[in-house]
């Protein structure tokens, strides 16, 4: 039993379909990735699984538990994370005040919290009385991760996360985000660069117009010829 | 050359008043400003807010006078705020859930939300001449003056006259309590970080566990809270007339565009520019240019940019300049 299970979804926005029976699943502590094509269904996907998106067909199971009728707000409670595309900061806030609204439904002690996110990103420590808008790209999203991972979620979904940053910085968000598998945390990720989403991905998932193309372990998709000549340019 | 009593004359009729004014405008947009940031739309009931939180704290006076009730030397009606104050509050909670939160449901583009605070603002008003009448109303009944203008004179052995009225200093003196305690609240607190976050990004504020309800309620007691205070303060200061509010309506707009929509700080240097511009732009100068100029000289003129019957085109000038070269305002505002 996946740890996510979210299996046959089927929906869009309004009436036609954009997802035709397409799962996804991560183990625990592992990292899945969502590449294809523009227009795949990538994002919508993601959606789907954070409850963004109402489904007319599969459901979504977290820890074995069926959440497909949750909010986004009571899957965030479950132990749900996610990082958007865009706009995931609150810019005229400073670095750690976006970590505190982060953890705004914990009741309980969040520093430690905190301070795990600084030891992930130690930039953010240095910048934590900066408005978040004022930072880079890259600095951007390492709080947009630290906003997500304020709640302790057991999966964490991005959406994107290095969209628009230079090459280096992506090598380095790459590397934090299997920092943050390495502690237990499932990782369920859209990424364009598929190339070097895939060498980190334990699992990856080809879709093309909204349904499974291909299905397997990061590797296996990167040695496959077909994928290779497809979607990664040969 | 006598600079002393052309500083006096300059501190008495342009710096004094124009500073109280300019705390009255600050917490009127101030109100606006937090509405625009939180709810997206520009309130235009906010005037006839004030007119009514006035009113019933005019009613709230009325009663503790009855009662023998006195702070003296300070005017009843600071006494009588927090009941003004939770009146106004649990009109507009009302009107949020009877008017706004319909359209909010909806989706309502913002333009359509501001059409919808005119029709409130009507009836507002209209709420607002019904309980208190159309009438003049004199309710300050504190120390009239700190330093009058005869007393000034035998001290100081000047000229000119310095009057400074009670009502001028209670205004200052409250604004800068309020907006202190505002934004105290804003930066310190969990429901005003909330508040603060919800303004910058509402959809990752809801990801965030954040109640869009209560921020808008808690809001709205803002806002109630300061209409009333700032009517209130301006009703000391002049008198109370429930047309004057709805005339107020455009300066106070102006400081907050000025400012910056959706920027608390930006408000409060909106109002002071407002104040500022308005009460030096109608104010004749002659005197303070005779003292500044030769013995026994007086310019010709009264040196006097625009009769006080024009000061709203102060506000709107400033204003549509403002839009036109940084519609952002002055501070890091949304553009309208």
């Amino acid at each position: 039993m996946s740890f996510l299970d979210a299996s046959g979804m089927t929906g869009g926005y309004g009436a036609a379909d954009i997802l035709h029976g397409c799962t996804l699943k991560v183990e625990k502590g592992q990292i899945a990735v969502i590449v294809g094509p523009n227009g795949a269904g990538k994002s919508t996907a993601m959606k789907a699984v954070f409850g963004m998106l109402r489904l007319r067909g599969g459901h979504v199971k977290l820890d074995g538990e069926d959440i497909t009728a949750l909010s986004p707000q009571e899957r965030v409670a479950k132990g749900m994370g996610f990082v958007p595309q865009t706009h995931n900061v609150f810019p005229s806030m400073s670095v750690e005040e976006n970590l505190e609204i982060g953890a705004f439904l914990r009741r309980d002690d969040f520093r430690p919290t905190i301070d795990m996110v600084y030891d992930l990103f130690p930039i953010l420590r240095q910048k934590r009385r900066q408005p978040a808008g004022e930072l880079s790209g890259g600095q951007r999203q390492q709080v947009a991760v630290g906003r997500a991972l304020m709640t302790q979620p057991k999966l964490l979904m991005l959406d994107e996360p290095t969209a628009g940053v230079s090459p280096i910085v992506m090598d380095e968000l790459f590397d934090r985000i299997i920092e943050v598998a390495r502690t237990g945390i499932s990782i369920l990720m859209v990424e364009q660069n598929a190339r070097q989403a895939l060498e980190i991905a334990d699992m990856g998932y080809v879709l093309v117009q909204g349904a499974n193309r291909y299905t397997d372990t990061g590797a296996a998709l990167m040695a496959d010829p077909d994928v290779r000549r497809t979607f990664l340019g040969g | 050359m006598d600079i002393l009593n052309a500083l006096v004359a300059l501190l008495n009729f342009v710096i004094i008043p124009a500073s109280s004014y300019g705390a009255q405008l600050a917490l009127g947009a101030l109100g606006v400003t937090l509405i625009y940031g939180i709810l997206r739309f520009s309130n235009f009931a906010h005037g006839d807010t004030m007119a009514f939180g006035t009113g019933v704290t005019i009613l709230g006076t009325w009663g503790l006078q009855a009662m023998g009730v006195s702070i003296a030397p300070l005017p009843t009606a600071l006494l009588a705020l927090p009941f003004g104050i939770a009146v106004t509050a649990l009109l507009v909670l009302g009107t949020d859930r009877a008017v706004y939160r319909f359209y909010r449901k909806k989706k309502s583009d913002p333009v359509i939300l501001v059409m919808v605070s005119v029709g409130v603002m009507f009836i507002m008003n209209g709420i607002t001449r019904f309980v208190i009448g159309v009438d003049e109303i004199q309710f300050d009944d504190g120390e009239r003056f700190l330093i009058s203008a005869k007393a000034f004179k035998e001290a100081t052995g000047l000229a000119e006259g310095l009057s400074l009225r009670s009502t001028q200093v209670i205004t200052v003196v409250t604004a800068v309590l309020v907006v202190w305690a505002l934004f105290w609240f804003l930066n310190s607190t969990r429901t005003g970080k909330s508040m603060r976050a919800f303004s910058d990004n509402e959809d990752l504020a809801l990801l965030s566990g954040i109640n869009p309800e209560r921020v808008v309620a808690v809001t709205w007691i803002i806002a109630a809270g300061l209409a009333t205070i700032a009517g209130t303060l301006y009703g000391l200061d002049k008198s109370f007339k429930a047309f004057n509010y709805f005339q107020l309506l455009l300066p106070i707009f102006a400081a907050a565009i000025v400012g910056g929509l959706g920027n608390p700080l930006g408000a409060i240097a909106g109002g002071f520019i407002i104040a500022f511009s308005e009460v030096s732009v109608t104010y004749a100068f002659k005197k303070v240019a005779g003292y500044l100029g030769p013995e026994g000289w007086q310019p010709d003129s009264m040196l006097q940019l625009l009769g006080t019957e024009y000061k709203f085109a102060v506000s709107f000038a400033i204003l549509i300049i403002v839009l036109l070269f940084k519609p952002t305002g002055l501070f890091k505002g949304k553009s309208v």
